[in-house]
């Protein structure tokens, strides 16, 4: 790129940074709020953790299930998922292209019609309605999609079949060649699908809300309980909880679906 | 291909295929049976269309997704293909921090907006000061659209940047020696090269701004939008047959959207992040 600094450029530059501000400076805010003696009084009312530490004891019951939830979910999608993305990359014809198209359906169809079809469905099955598990089913049906295609977006990159097909005519029956060949040529697409499931996992509220019961509240959800019912600093504070988790995971998952195509150079 | 393979690769596809058909299909099916049930029979799937209540939500539903797309398509367009054409100082710390709040929930989202525009948001402080009025816009529509354009702009970003690191630098080159001028560059040629990302993006953030009800729900209940519609039927009247049948409806209008976009995009785009 020439070093071409036009009037054009600048107002482009000002235009992004004004972009930037739009995004950045809520949370900021938000951050400072949590850590601010009185909001309403500003900063000058002095630092403080102690709303953090409030948090901290009335809501870390919801950070603890929504991590035993996300964790959950994760396996689950790798146990569903990765095997499903490679049948999908071996096999190209209609009936594969139909079921690719089926499955990213839960993400189309708006969580509250999925949450209503899984309580109308399932709502009435002995303690099920009660139990996390029921959370956890509609956190897999929406993060489901989002590992397949992952996971497919390496695979398609790859030459499966010429590695494959070299490793069975050395003999190789199909569970070592799908553990041996096809696993380690996917990581990077397990590790980006794996954050993204967890990042979205911790975050999901239109179904969870509907979802959930007392005895079940996710973080969003308490932080929607927080937003709605408690004084502002307490809830940046535990908007400040939630950014100390998802933070790492977004920086994390950044990082993962940058640098593409190492698993092609190999 | 031999025999014992296909075998194999019908036991693998078997766990997600029975798990999505008995927790999704089958449920969604069922909701399908009770939306038609309810006092007002199949009926209450014309409700939608029929009854004003019900229509003003999904005109202003639709209406306020169409905004929310159009204007993150303008916005993360023009910077998106600035971050691509420019390299400066502090540039990748820029593109950090524009995609930083990818994945925040709707109600982490609904938060911001009041950080910027709620009673004492960052918004009505600046006004206040510089004409001695506070422009509070967080707990109306207004709030919603720039609460949806906050979620949209990171992922849209990403989709541009990601399309326009593809377009050939020497197409525009021949443009520009035959005489085209910045503006017939942007039209002729940035424009149609980024069509299909700019199809795909636009498509996840008008299903986004349509079904998402997490940045409503933080912001105000008495925003008329449908997913809010849906949750007060069920929730308050605990008229599951009519939310059944509304959430079907604004089911079917976003998977269609997004099937739309998909074949005039060319590809098999989907929700991308």
């Amino acid at each position: 790129m020439r070093p071409r600094r036009s009037a054009a450029f600048w107002a482009l530059l000002a235009f992004t940074l004004a972009v930037c501000a739009f995004l950045v400076v809520p949370v900021a805010m938000s951050m400072l709020a949590g850590m601010t003696r009185n909001y309403f009084v500003g900063w000058r009312s002095g630092l403080t953790l102690d709303w953090v530490l409030k948090v901290w004891t009335d809501y870390r019951h919801t950070v603890g299930l929504s991590l035993q939830i996300a964790i959950a979910c994760l396996a689950c999608t790798l146990v569903l998922g990765v095997p499903a993305a490679y049948v999908l990359a071996r096999r190209s014809n209609a009936f594969t292209r139909a079921v690719e198209e089926l499955l990213v359906m839960p993400v189309a169809v708006p969580g509250l019609a999925t949450a209503l079809a899984l309580i109308v469905t399932f709502g009435g099955w002995g303690d099920l309605r009660r139990s996390w598990l029921f959370i956890l089913i509609g956190h897999v049906l929406f993060t489901l999609p989002f590992m397949v295609r992952s996971v497919l977006a390496v695979m398609a990159s790859i030459d499966l079949r010429t590695l494959e097909e070299g490793a069975r005519s050395l003999g190789a029956g199909f569970a070592q060649r799908f553990f041996g060949i096809v696993l380690p040529n996917c990581r990077p697409g397990i590790v980006a699908g794996s954050l993204m499931v967890v990042t979205l996992s911790l975050g999901e509220f239109n179904m969870t809300l509907l979802l959930h019961t007392p005895l079940t509240p996710t973080l969003p959800v308490g932080l929607a309980d927080a937003y709605a019912s408690l004084r502002i600093e307490v809830g940046s504070a535990y908007t400040l909880v939630f950014f100390v988790i998802v933070v790492p995971l977004l920086v994390a998952l950044q990082r993962a679906s940058r640098p593409r195509g190492r698993g092609a150079a190999r | 291909m031999d025999r014992h393979d296909r075998v194999a690769l019908a036991a693998l596809l078997l766990p997600a295929a029975t798990v999505f058909v008995a927790f999704f299909l089958i449920p969604l099916a069922r909701l399908f049976a009770i939306g038609g049930s309810g006092p007002r029979g199949w009926s209450a799937y014309a409700a939608v269309l029929v009854e004003p209540r019900y229509l003003w939500s999904l005109v202003s539903t639709v209406a306020l997704a169409t905004a929310t797309t159009v204007a993150t398509l303008a916005v993360s367009g023009v910077s998106g293909v600035f971050l691509v054409r420019h390299r400066f100082p502090g540039r990748d710390l820029l593109v950090a921090m524009l995609t930083l709040p990818l994945a925040f929930p709707g109600v982490v989202i609904g938060f911001m907006v009041i950080m910027l525009g709620g009673r004492q948001g960052a918004v009505p402080e600046i006004t206040d000061a510089l004409f001695g009025e506070r422009w509070v816009f967080a707990y109306s529509m207004v709030g919603l659209f720039v609460g949806y354009l906050y979620f949209s702009i990171p992922r849209t970003i990403l989709t541009v940047m990601a399309a326009a690191e593809k377009i050939d630098p020497r197409i525009e080159e021949a443009a520009r020696s035959l005489g085209a001028g910045p503006l017939r560059r942007v039209r002729d040629v940035i424009v149609p090269a980024l069509r299909p990302a700019l199809f795909a993006a636009g498509a996840i953030c008008f299903a986004t701004a349509m079904g998402a009800f997490g940045t409503a729900f933080t912001l105000a209940t008495k925003i008329n939008v449908l997913p809010m519609v849906i949750y007060t039927e069920f929730t308050l009247q605990a008229n599951v047959a009519m939310a059944a049948a509304l959430s079907f409806v604004l089911g079917a209008i976003t998977w269609a959207v997004l099937a739309a976009a998909r074949s005039a995009s060319g590809s098999t785009v989907a929700a991308a992040g």
